[in-house]
């Protein structure tokens, strides 16, 4: 079995959780033999955008000394034979161009989801 | 009006399930810093943000423990912001609703926080400078 993760909803719960929750997931999934792919879309493109800074939280005398990491997480996750797609309408609608750097992400047309989407026996949109 | 301005807030988001209780407890903090007195009305899935049995876990996936994590606990924030309010010479007013307690089973809450009703949000309001309500979405 092959699954696609769809991710669209972007930075929810990421202070809290100190990750994304769906990363997380797909991480945990994929740490016992799952067969995954991800879709980044929506705001969630931006997850692959490299430098990105969560640090610096506190409230009161309480820090947050292990802040979340998505550039670390993907590529982490691309470490793992994870294929980690963007859609590239999105990144371009949001002037990012080729601003990302984190390697080995795959940049995805329009035109090329549904042949995507049909090499997946299950479809995850979160 | 006094100098030392009363806000009340409403916040309706559980914790680790948006960036709303985030930004919601950075509000509540700039404010008690400046000693204001605060009013917290924590409707539906905002009663679970003062909950005492949260408990900080090790990661797997991140490779940590529970030390090493170091997992943010929102019922630490809501304590820290009432002990910051109350060293700046204001104060923390937290009630939450107590049906929308009692229907998930928030049984256990941090010191400083009560029970109250919707009529306790719509007082607590009228003798406020201002209010602003988080909503969930």
């Amino acid at each position: 079995m092959k699954a696609l993760q769809i991710i669209e909803a972007a930075y929810r719960g990421t202070l809290e959780e100190q990750d994304d929750t769906i990363i997380w997931l797909t991480h945990s999934m994929r740490d016992t033999g799952a067969d995954l792919s991800v879709l980044l879309t929506g705001n969630a493109v931006n997850y692959v955008l490299k430098g990105q800074d969560a640090s610096g939280l506190e409230f009161g005398r309480w820090t947050q000394v292990n802040p979340p990491n998505l550039e670390r997480e993907l590529e982490n996750l691309i470490a793992k034979d994870v294929p980690v797609y963007v859609m590239r309408d999105e990144i371009d609608r949001r002037g990012l161009g080729e601003a990302f750097t984190i390697e080995g992400i795959k940049l995805l047309n329009w035109e090329d989801l549904p042949k995507l989407l049909d090499a997946h026996d299950h479809i995850w949109h979160w | 009006m006094s100098e030392k301005k009363t806000l009340t807030f409403a916040i309706m988001d559980p914790p680790f399930e948006s960036a709303r209780s985030t930004t919601f407890f950075r509000l509540l903090e700039i404010a008690a810093g400046r000693g204001f007195n605060l009013n917290v009305f924590a409707y539906e899935g905002g009663v679970h943000l003062s909950f005492a049995k949260q408990k900080a876990h090790g990661n797997g996936v991140h490779g940590t423990n529970v030390e090493t994590e170091h997992h943010p606990l929102p019922k630490i924030w809501v304590s820290e912001i009432m002990t910051k309010a109350q060293e700046s010479g204001g104060s923390v007013n937290w009630v939450n609703c107590g049906l929308c307690a009692d229907e998930r089973g928030i049984d256990e809450v941090v010191e400083g926080v009560r029970r109250g009703s919707p009529a306790d949000f719509w007082k607590l309001a009228q003798a406020s400078d201002n209010s602003l309500v988080i909503a969930t979405r």
